[in-house]
């Protein structure tokens, strides 16, 4: 428990996902250094920081895209930091992209019917050998979608390929084909990057929706400030790959180091 | 045009049709393997005349063993498509896509020199019960072993389309196709569908060995059908089962119809490199095929 112990917090046991002073390096640069996050279940928390801070990088690392070279990220007690991304799918945790990343080809039913994957018992062979299994267990899936075109109001779209939907559809299919998984834990990338007003708060709806109906624990990157410091439980601060600060928004909103951080940035001219 | 050049003109098409079908269906294995894996595979003509061997050494000389043959073409060809992208494409995972392009044509090389090894050099048969009377299909009289071929590359045609429109394991493979890592973060195995598109390709060129092999012959020189799924698929893109065989069709015709016009003049061989005429044509108009998927390459 020494690593743990570092990091004690009131409510240890009920941290769903747990980062423990990760690090990663490409060649040279240190993407994410040293970083310990603990993610209480359901709870909304949102990493925020300056553009290359790490935050991606974090998130690659909470999905299995990228080991960290040390550290480890634990999901309710098992140590994930070494598994396959589609493992780690498959243990309930689903993300978005920060570019959108829907299946161009696909309608937007089959993308999301893609999201069930992890959830589709019936085996290569047995559908081939007993075709009824499958097909019964198909009609389920396709309920369990169903259920989430309603939630995500995406009816009139099903049976459009997605390259064809606009950008915030595009966002909103997207989020649907992660919760399609019936995720634990909910990695979003920049939900609301590049939408306008209108379609922010809708997705901050969505989300908070999620979160409080579905009892699924999100973490989210997000630039914009209003909505994070509005839906979130719990801020993560990173610049140049190190945590600065965590804690409540209003917590986060005071301290010192992040207003340095975002101010300095302000004057080089980097952020909007 | 006289009612007898005309029937002189379908003739050759009906012939260059049914011969671009059995292209067709050697293409398809090609197709199925870029679609899911992104690899080219240069050794499809070698896996041909692998099947092709192993159907002739079950079949034997009088052909008495048709349905166990068969079955063990496919048994090794499915066999050996899963233990090449164990073995050898599954290191090369996210190597750039040379790395595999050559491992392919080391692939290839190795098989046209183990063959005759294994199976000897002399040229074998692979005896079919359909007889040796051409069936006539309105002016042209076609060997049985061309309308068998052509039929097999519709139906493998027909069933491919189904499994990728409508297949839950089509459909997860077309998602691998479209963005591995995005597949991934679904929970596919990305790997699994790797494996499983090679041993597709071993179905469809066990099947190709055997009508391929009926028809020319088995030895080393029937890797070199490999070479004609080049113009086919450069025509009808890489990616695509319904290209692969408008492809085909549009070659075979284009020899064909060589052979039919143009070799009386020049005294033979036009058939030969026609179709790669079409094809850097076709390049220089539609570099993604006819039916390819339009790459947009975004920085």
């Amino acid at each position: 428990m020494g690593v743990s112990a570092r990091h004690a917090s009131s409510c240890r046991d009920d941290n769903q996902l747990t980062v423990e002073s990760v690090s990663k390096k490409f060649g040279g640069v240190t993407a994410v250094q040293d970083v310990s996050i603990e993610v209480p279940r359901g709870d909304i928390l949102s990493i925020i920081g300056p553009n290359g801070a790490g935050k991606t990088s974090l998130l690659n690392m909470l999905s299995g895209f990228y080991k960290p070279d040390s550290g480890r990220v634990v999901l309710e007690g098992q140590d994930i930091t070494h598994k396959k991304p589609s493992e780690i799918a498959s243990l309930g945790v689903a993300r978005t992209f920060q570019n959108i990343a829907l299946f161009r080809g696909l309608t937007v039913l089959d993308n999301l019917m893609l999201g069930r994957h992890v959830r589709m018992k019936a085996g290569i062979l047995s559908s081939v050998i007993y075709w009824g299994f499958a097909q019964k267990e198909d009609i389920a899936h396709r309920e369990a979608v169903e259920e989430i075109i309603e939630f995500l109001k995406l009816q009139d779209l099903r049976k459009l390929p997605t390259a064809t939907l606009a950008y915030g559809l595009r966002k909103r299919v997207e989020l649907g084909r992660a919760l399609a998984l019936e995720p634990k834990v909910l990695l979003l990338d920049e939900p609301m990057g590049g939408m306008n007003q209108d379609e922010k708060e809708d997705m901050a709806r969505y989300i908070l929706d999620v979160n409080q109906e579905r009892g699924v624990t999100v973490v989210l990157i997000e630039h914009d400030m209003g909505v994070v410091m509005d839906i979130s439980d719990k801020v993560v601060v990173l610049d140049r790959g190190k945590c600065i600060a965590s804690g409540t928004p209003a917590h986060v909103q005071g301290d010192a180091r992040v207003i340095e951080a975002y101010l300095g940035m302000a004057k080089s001219g980097g952020q909007t | 045009m006289s009612s007898e050049d005309f029937g002189f003109l379908l003739a050759l098409l009906l012939n260059g049709a049914s011969i671009g079908l059995m292209y067709a269906l050697i293409a398809l294995g090609f197709v199925l393997v870029y679609k899911a894996t992104d690899a080219i595979n240069f050794a499809q003509g070698e896996f041909v005349m692998m099947a092709g061997l192993v159907a002739a050494a079950v079949l034997g000389p009088d052909g008495t063993w048709l349905i166990v043959a068969i079955l063990v073409t496919l048994a090794v060809m499915i066999g050996f498509g899963f233990g090449l992208e164990r073995v050898v494409l599954r290191p090369l995972l996210g190597r750039p896509v040379v790395a595999v392009i050559m491992a392919t044509i080391g692939l290839a090389a190795v098989l046209r020199g183990l063959t005759p090894i294994v199976f000897g050099s002399a040229t074998r048969g692979v005896p079919l019960p359909i007889g040796d009377d051409p069936i006539n299909i309105g002016p042209a009289s076609l060997p049985p072993i061309q309308v068998l071929g052509a039929a097999v590359a519709v139906l493998f045609f027909l069933a491919f389309s189904w499994f990728f429109k409508k297949s839950r394991m089509g459909v997860a493979m077309r998602a691998v196709a479209d963005n591995q890592q995005v597949a991934q973060a679904m929970g596919i195995n990305v790997e699994r569908y790797f494996a499983i598109a090679w041993a597709m390709t071993g179905v469809v060129s066990a099947l190709g060995g055997i009508i391929w092999g009926n028809m020319l012959g088995v030895d080393i020189q029937l890797a070199l059908v490999g070479l004609k799924v080049f113009p086919v698929v450069i025509l009808g893109g890489l990616d695509s089962i319904g290209g692969a065989l408008l492809g085909g069709v549009i070659v075979g015709i284009v020899e064909s119809l060589a052979a039919g016009y143009l070799d009386p003049y020049v005294g033979g061989g036009t058939k030969d490199f026609a179709p790669y005429v079409l094809m850097i044509l076709v390049l220089m108009v539609r570099p993604y095929g006819i039916f390819g998927r339009r790459q947009i390459e975004r920085v």
